[in-house]
């Protein structure tokens, strides 16, 4: 299921140095979880984001390893530091191989 | 044989005890067994964690879970009553700003929500809630 899959991020444009800000990620997602049936009785095979990470200029922020029970359309809210001027980096990884990417960058001012 | 309406409620409240003793054992030794892989064994203190959910969901598919615990380096969220206990596992690093983060989870029914912390000096500590859910989201 890599169709129709769609990052998006809520990231402050600008903070101070050392300012703490909100992160909101929201990715559009079926995350079959493996347990529901179809129709005729077969089981629907799993097919989830099982990690999803969060970088600034290479150093992590936060790492999640995802399992069936995320709801569909996984969302996250967190908090990062932003030391100095960069880019956010966020990766999903997908139970096919697939790998999603977003990146924000923020200034300083 | 005539039921009473005393003698009808005593029948189906033991029914019932009878079908859900054996699945919650089950899952009991499920639970155990995700939190023992993710402590290695260590006593899980209380306290230190706070662990954000309703007291009711309406809906199983999206019950939105919060959690801060700070000084942890890792915390695992826990569903005790779906068919894969296993929610996910938050890892903070070096730049999170507070060891805090929210998502939202299914929940097959209504159950205990557990967060296990393991706090930066190796300790573990954990908080629990119990979600009341009105449909369950884990599909027929």
């Amino acid at each position: 299921m890599a169709q129709g899959v769609k990052p998006r991020v809520k990231a402050p444009k600008t903070a101070a140095a050392g300012e703490t800000v909100t992160l909101k990620t929201l990715i559009s997602h079926k995350m079959e979880s493996g347990q529901r049936k179809d129709k005729d009785g077969n089981v629907i095979p799993r097919s989830i984001i099982n990690r999803f990470t969060c970088e600034f200029n290479g150093k992590s922020v936060i790492d999640v390893k995802m399992e069936p029970s995320i709801s569909t359309n996984p969302y996250f809210e967190f908090e990062a530091v932003v030391p100095e001027a960069g880019e956010f980096k966020f990766t999903w990884y997908d139970d096919d191989g697939s790998v999603y990417e977003e990146a924000k960058s923020v200034k300083i001012g | 044989m005539k039921f009473s309406r005393r003698d009808t409620l005593a029948l189906g409240a033991g029914a019932v005890a009878l079908t859900v003793l054996p699945l919650q054992a089950n899952a009991a030794t499920a639970v155990d067994d995700l939190i023992a892989t993710f402590t290695g064994g260590a006593d899980v203190g209380e306290g230190g964690v706070t662990l954000t959910a309703p007291e009711i969901a309406e809906n199983g598919n999206t019950v939105p879970v919060g959690i801060d615990a700070p000084g942890a380096t890792e915390v695992l969220i826990v569903a005790a009553g779906n068919p894969n206990p296993n929610v996910a596992t938050f890892k903070f690093g070096e730049l999170a700003g507070s060891q805090s983060a929210s998502t939202r989870i299914r929940l097959a029914g209504t159950q205990d929500v557990m967060a296990i912390a393991k706090m930066g000096d190796g300790s573990f500590k954990k908080a629990s809630q119990t979600v009341k859910v009105t449909i369950g989201g884990c599909g027929g």
